[in-house]
């Protein structure tokens, strides 16, 4: 039969079609290039705004985030570790609630609530219990007031199929104002509850953020062995690819949700504790300070795994503290690290594209098969 | 009292308004923008940004100014910036299929971020003594009234005592709602929202419905922030003021049930909670900060409530927050 098909004139230049899945090492090869291009775009902007020339931009953001390392100072480098494992340990509560496709937006309210329930231990409690009971009061009780904030959503969604994005949102925003109410009767109007002397957790060899590190470090690791070998982990898997699928192989979805959310509220919960007992020894509204939702975007571009997470944590809070290094010097305000931090993330966002897409040009004639 | 509680109601209520209806715009094309709050804080300080270099280049002199451009300068630039936002959220979730939510968050921190760097840089020019930018003469053009608006007692100042940009927010909501529901472009538009394959079988071009909803829907979220800087903030900038209207707007979206009209009435009724702490009398500064609660509690109650009823009508447009690819089955 003679060829029935014209070219049409308005035929693309191209066509994007879906790819096979890349294998490993060029997947990461597309997002250390992102990573590279988006540090060269960030140190572009640095000298732009600074007038600083880019070896200073990025000498200044090495000094911002290690200090005099090889000097033997290593203060920075503590709070640096310090901050990645506050970001990570609440990057690591989301991602049991994302893998089932819960969009849990309250990180930040729950671990203030977590970290409401450290503060009232140690100022009603810190007279009255020896030591080592207390911190496990404070332990008990920020987790429990985690777990319970993350858990009402839950239940409206596995009973109602309410939409959980806005409603751990609105939590959050009752949380803060529950702290705003307690900060108020506690710190005499004042807006300022003074640092808490009982409960704090013990500096080891000298140093305040030790068991922070320590215990976001356990969390990462369990974290990553109950996603991938627990049977709980599978069934959290399952739930999120498809709800049919769970109940036809017998998974009682509500049970999984509820009980997912519970874990992701009590990780957040100790979060809460770990700024309040372990860091700040005192709390505010601003106690998180919005990492909540840097958590989210940390959780997904790890792709749910604890590990790559603690390499995407690291690159933002050291964009973080260093660009607000670059920016102080040059006397700015330091939301500049923010808007960086933005860049980055939707570059990486956008990079993803071209892992599972590729784009194919149109082909020449006598090509076509 | 009442009358000064209705109309601090409203005022606060039109921001909310704008983020909405931007919102329920570009969600019935099946998008859900999170990226919001960051738009309108974009779009209030590109309105700053915009009447501040007005104002220098004016010598800081009220008669200097030309009424016109006074008011057309910040909002043609708060309109611009962002559309930009919205362009960059469409490019990554309609061209490049990103997931929406994570776009939508990082375009949020972006947002805030440029809000807070932007307004921290002016108050550094400016070296005013406040952490705060006054843009006291663009915001008196802002808030030109009806001349008779005084003369009408009560009934004036309930309803002809705002700035331009409210009655524009009520025209938006009601013209939104109008094209939504009666017209064949918001027709197209909800056959995209609800099944973007079935829209492109139609011979709708769902890219491009995407793309105008997401943009059109930046364009009026971020008038909301001018509105609250220049008409409700009588033209001061100060960082994180806005605070979290953005995402008052997002959960009103669901209390309006996704139609613009209601959405009028919904923002008033926020404005009227979101302000209710400060007209009842007799509350220590402690319990006040637990009636800013009422407006969070409200939305959960309305959030639960829709979704324990599951009327059709009451329901998302069905491929909210899903990417369309039309090679995909």
């Amino acid at each position: 039969m003679a060829k029935v098909v014209t070219k049409s004139a308005r035929e693309p230049m191209f066509h994007v079609a879906k790819r096979d899945d890349l294998p490993w090492w060029q997947a990461w090869g597309i997002r250390v290039i992102t990573i590279l291009i988006s540090f060269l775009l960030v140190g572009l902007l640095c000298v732009v705004v600074t007038g600083q020339s880019f070896g200073e931009s990025f000498e200044m953001m090495y000094s911002g985030v290690f200090g005099r390392l090889f000097q033997g100072h290593t203060t920075m480098l503590w709070k640096y570790l310090q901050e990645i494992a506050i970001l990570l340990s609440l990057a690591l509560a989301l991602t049991p609630a994302f893998k089932m496709k819960f969009w849990n937006c309250g990180a930040e309210g729950q671990a203030l609530m977590g970290g409401l329930a450290s503060i009232i231990c140690m100022i009603e409690l810190g007279d009255k219990l020896s030591y080592p009971v207390l911190l496990a009061v404070i332990a008990v009780t920020s987790i429990i007031a985690g777990a319970i904030w993350g858990v009402i959503p839950a239940i409206f969604k596995a009973f109602f199929n309410t939409n959980e994005t806005l409603f751990t949102l609105m939590m959050n925003y009752i949380a803060t104002q529950i702290i705003a109410y307690y900060v108020y009767i506690k710190g005499g109007g004042s807006n300022v509850i003074n640092p808490v002397e009982a409960g704090n957790f013990p500096s080891v060899a000298g140093n305040d953020y030790f068991v922070n590190i320590v215990v976001v470090t356990v969390i990462t690791v369990l974290m990553y062995i109950y996603l991938k070998y627990s049977k709980q982990g599978y069934e959290i898997a399952v739930v999120g690819e498809s709800q049919n699928t769970a109940r036809y192989i017998g998974v009682n979805v509500k049970k999984v949700i509820i009980r997912t959310m519970i874990i992701s509220g009590a990780l957040c919960g100790v979060t809460g504790m770990l700024l309040v007992a372990g860091k700040d020894h005192s709390i505010n509204i601003n106690s998180v300070g919005g990492q909540g939702f840097t958590a989210i975007l940390m959780s997904w571009l790890g792709q749910f795994n604890p590990f790559i997470m603690v390499i995407m944590t690291a690159i933002v809070v050291f964009l973080r503290l260093g660009v607000a290094k670059v920016a102080d010097t040059a006397l700015l305000n330091s939301s500049f690290s923010e808007i960086m931090v933005g860049i980055v993330i939707l570059m990486l966002v956008g990079c993803e594209f071209f892992i599972h897409y590729t784009i194919k040009f149109k082909q020449k004639k006598g090509v076509v098969a | 009292m009442i009358i000064q509680f209705i109309c601090r109601a409203v005022l606060l209520g039109v921001p909310l308004l704008y983020g909405s209806t931007g919102e329920i715009i570009t969600e019935k094309s099946g998008h859900l923008n999170l990226g919001i709050p960051g738009i309108m804080y974009v779009g209030a300080i590109s309105g700053v940004v915009g009447s501040f270099l007005y104002e220098t280049a004016c010598g800081n002199e009220l008669a200097n100014m030309n009424p016109l451009l006074a008011v057309l300068i910040p909002l043609l630039c708060s309109l611009l910036g962002s559309i930009l936002m919205g362009l960059i959220y469409n490019f990554l979730t309609v061209t490049l299929h990103a997931n929406q939510n994570v776009t939508g968050l990082a375009i949020t921190t972006l947002g805030i971020g440029l809000g807070n760097f932007l307004g921290a840089s002016l108050i550094n020019i400016t070296k005013s003594e406040l952490p705060s930018i006054a843009l006291t003469k663009t915001s008196s053009f802002f808030k030109v009234q009806l001349p008779f608006a005084d003369d009408l007692g009560w009934f004036g100042e309930l309803f002809l005592s705002y700035d331009f940009l409210t009655y524009l927010a009520i025209i938006i909501a009601l013209v939104a709602s109008f094209v939504l529901n009666k017209t064949r472009v918001g027709l197209n538009l909800r056959a995209v929202g609800e099944n973007p394959a079935t829209a492109d079988a139609a011979g709708i071009n769902v890219t491009r419905y995407k793309y105008l909803a997401t943009c059109i829907g930046s364009a009026i979220a971020g008038l909301g922030g001018l509105q609250y800087v220049m008409s409700y903030a009588d033209g001061v900038w100060s960082n994180n003021a806005f605070g979290d209207r953005g995402w008052m707007a997002i959960a009103l979206v669901i209390f309006a049930l996704w139609k613009p009209s209601m959405a009028i009435a919904g923002s008033f009724l926020f404005g009227a909670l979101c302000n209710a702490n400060n007209y009842i009398q007799g509350l220590g500064t402690e319990t006040q900060e637990l009636f800013k609660m009422l407006p969070y509690i409200v939305t959960i109650v309305v959030l639960i409530i829709t979704s324990m009823r599951k009327k059709r009508e009451h329901q998302p447009p069905e491929s909210l927050g899903l990417s369309y690819f039309r090679e995909e089955r």
